[in-house]
């Protein structure tokens, strides 16, 4: 599974370009829209454009849901067996953990499934960089699972990723998620 | 002149108050309460960003969320719809040749979003009433950490916005429809037909020669069909606020009504659904429409492609209201099928029916060149610009695989939503004000061009740089909607800072200008009472 850093400076390199391209574009556009010339639109042009869009459109969701693991992973989640699951209790502004520490092994597919017992809160794990790894709602009255694959070892931290009050600002539990080298044995 | 007689009298005494017509006045009152709220907004802004790199001691954490919550409401309605109701109240009398339906309904409109604004940004600033634009439930009724008395009031303000905006509705529709006094009975259903897209969309069905003419014009029938989105969003607001006010009502009357009787992810769907009637709805249909009667009135040329045109809005319309499952990419009980028609597929249709408007105004603008680079064509290119940088960052966000790593982070509010508003929109906007303005001052001529372009520069430079810092850190990891201690970010906010400050600076430059081109009295007979009461858009000696 690619790590999402990757995808991350991936997507980071691509718009980059995409801004530097459109920005200069649009100044050529600019300095020789009031410049004498050539001024005719062939249709043909126009047509290519919309289907150069609709293409790009479409292709993007094709090209990511083959070429990122977890998104085919997530829509299909109910069918795949974790190898490991912990249940996370949110309440009043606070995770609760089943254990101190989340232990888990490079490689494994972790389920983590987490219950709001009153707002809607986010479920979002970082890097010791603070880079996100993942994240997701978690919604009250409503099953909020996801499946995870880590494959750099470390510890990472739980933060809440959604707004739920001044409160929750204080809703981080740091280097609470340890992720072991594969084989270590964490039974 | 001096410099006092130029700020009282403004530039060469040309403007002169007592000369506007009602509509005149109307319309510039509509813009002028637009920009004061651009003022607050921009402010707001900077007190945040701020706060994001050092917690000011007289500013509390409540306070901080209460800005956050207010910031984006009071540039929504105060600023931007205010400025855009104001221009098309004017814009579609004009371009039907017809007064407008109701002077009193577009008073009443502009009195109700003034204050309902005004209502919402105090009970927030005096309560701390802060449960964000999202209103994720349970949150707006969460009594723990909230005034029920000071949301009661909060959520009458903006309730007072959604009439408001009601009453704006009622005057564009039965502007296109209405016979005025003395005229020859009008078609009603045909103009609305013609207005909505009906009537084009039958004509597909036709033989050329059996097609019927359009009997609006593309911006009128953009206008009304972005009014329907804004009908549709003010019903589900206006919903969503009765239901929060009956929890705060039985909280002030000590009765506690449970929470969970409102189940959470089908308010999540119901409110996105309206709420993005807004961003990916009226915005994008409003802004084509704009662009489109910018470069025909900057041109004096037909638009390209106006028929693909006039099909492509009301494509837009539909595209509009499927769209919102795009904002839920990331609540796992949402149902996938939903994550991929909604949220990935129908979404993507913006970047064509975006990209087809951009194209189109482009090609127009080509079509007649040389064109002298005013300001209205180059606030139209900025325009133009920041949605070419925006809508693509948010068809990346749209997708299932992308979202799991950007959600809620400061890359979808910079990239996305502020380049979008900041250099998308409100340059849009910026364009049809200096295009439009000597035709609501009767002439008046602009103060001083190098502001003009010092306004142009510090907007486009600030607004893509704090989009750009702000989402170099949501790349990194820094999330929206909360706050960091320890510095973690404090390089890309600093940037972002600086960035706001060019706005500022830049809006300030704008307001001085506009200020010294029509005089200090000349703002104060803009609310002075009307003298002239009949119906005229602009001076009948015109």
């Amino acid at each position: 599974m690619v790590d999402s850093a990757l995808v991350l400076k991936g997507q980071t390199i691509a718009y980059t370009c995409y801004t530097v391209v459109i920005m200069l574009v649009m100044a050529w556009f600019a300095l020789r829209v009031t410049r004498p010339g050539k001024s005719k639109v062939k249709p043909a042009l126009f047509f290519t454009f919309v289907g150069f869009l609709t293409l790009l459109g479409v292709s993007l969701h094709i090209i990511t849901y083959n070429t990122i693991p977890w998104a085919e992973m997530d829509l299909n989640r109910h069918e795949i067996t974790a190898d490991r699951s912990f249940a996370i209790d949110v309440a009043n502004h606070e995770f609760i953990l089943p254990s101190d520490k989340l232990i888990m092994e490079v490689g494994e597919i972790v389920e983590f499934d987490v219950t709001s017992h009153d707002l809607t809160y986010g479920f979002g794990i970082f890097r010791e960089d603070q880079s996100m790894v993942f994240q997701m709602q978690v919604v009250p009255g409503h099953r909020n699972d996801i499946l995870w694959k880590f494959l750099t070892p470390g510890n990472y931290t739980i933060r809440s990723t959604e707004y739920s009050g001044p409160k929750g600002v204080a809703m981080v539990l740091e280097n609470v998620v340890v992720v072991l080298p594969s084989g270590s044995g964490t039974e | 002149m001096s410099f006092i007689s130029t700020l009282m009298k403004g530039e060469q005494g040309l403007f002169k108050a007592e000369s506007l017509t009602a509509m005149q006045k109307l319309t510039l009152r509509f813009v002028v309460v637009g920009l004061v709220y651009y003022l607050f907004v921009l402010v707001e802004g900077m007190i945040m960003r701020v706060y994001e790199v050092e917690q000011i001691p007289m500013i509390s954490k409540e306070q901080f969320f209460a800005i956050l919550t207010a910031h984006p409401l009071v540039g929504i309605f105060g600023s931007t719809y205010l400025i855009v109701m104001g221009a098309f109240l004017f814009l579609v009398p004009y371009l039907m040749k017809k007064p407008l339906y109701s002077m009193k309904l577009a008073h009443w409109n502009f009195i109700l979003i003034t204050a309902g604004t005004f209502i919402f940004w105090l009970a927030g600033f005096i309560s701390h009433y802060a449960p964000l634009y999202t209103l994720y439930w349970p949150l707006p009724a969460d009594f723990n950490q909230f005034s029920p008395v000071g949301g009661a009031i909060f959520i009458l303000g903006i309730a007072l916005v959604m009439v408001g905006s009601i009453f704006f509705v009622i005057n564009i529709f039965k502007t296109i429809m209405y016979t005025p006094e003395g005229w020859e009975k009008q078609p009603a259903g045909k103009l609305l037909g013609s207005a909505l897209g009906t009537a084009g969309f039958f004509n597909l069905l036709k033989k050329k020669e059996k097609q019927k003419e359009h009997l609006v014009s593309l911006p009128v029938a953009a206008i009304a069909r972005g009014t329907v989105d804004m009908a549709l969003n003010a019903g589900i607001i206006l919903f969503t606020g009765v239901l929060i006010l009956v929890f705060m009502v039985a909280a002030i009357l000590g009765k506690d009504l449970s929470n969970t009787a409102v189940d959470a992810l089908l308010y999540k769907n119901w409110f996105w659904w309206g709420l993005d009637l807004i961003a990916d709805g009226l915005v994008l249909i409003f802004v084509a429409g704009t662009w489109y009667l910018l470069a025909t009135m900057i041109t004096g040329k037909k638009l390209f492609m106006q028929n693909i045109a006039r099909a492509a809005l009301l494509l837009e319309l539909v595209v509009s209201w499927t769209v919102w499952s795009h904002h839920l990419l990331s609540d796992q009980a949402q149902p996938g099928i939903l994550k991929v028609l909604s949220g990935e597929m129908v979404t993507a249709f913006e970047l064509i029916t975006q990209g087809l408007a951009f194209f189109i105004t482009l090609a127009t603008l080509w079509a007649a060149r040389p064109l002298k680079m005013t300001n209205e064509l180059k606030f139209l290119l900025g325009g133009l610009l920041g949605f070419a940088l925006a809508v693509p960052a948010g068809i990346m966000q749209a997708d299932v695989g992308l979202n799991r790593i950007l959600h809620n982070t400061q890359w979808i509010i910079g990239p996305h939503v502020h380049v979008a508003i900041l250099i998308g929109l409100t340059m849009t906007l910026y364009a049809a004000i200096y295009l439009l303005f000597p035709i609501l001052t009767n002439g008046a001529k602009l103060y001083s061009q190098k502001l003009a372009n010092l306004h142009f520069w510090t907007h486009l430079i600030g607004g893509i740089g704090m989009g750009a810092f702000m989402g170099m850190a949501g790349l990194k990891g820094m999330l929206r909607r909360t706050l960091y201690f320890d510095g973690e970010f404090d390089l890309y906010m600093i940037l972002a800072l600086v960035c706001g400050g060019l706005l500022l600076i830049g809006f300030l430059a704008f307001f001085f200008n506009i200020v010294m081109s029509v005089g200090v009295n000349g703002v104060i007979g803009i609310f002075s009472p009307v003298k002239n009461k009949n119906k005229d858009l602009v001076p009948a000696s015109e």
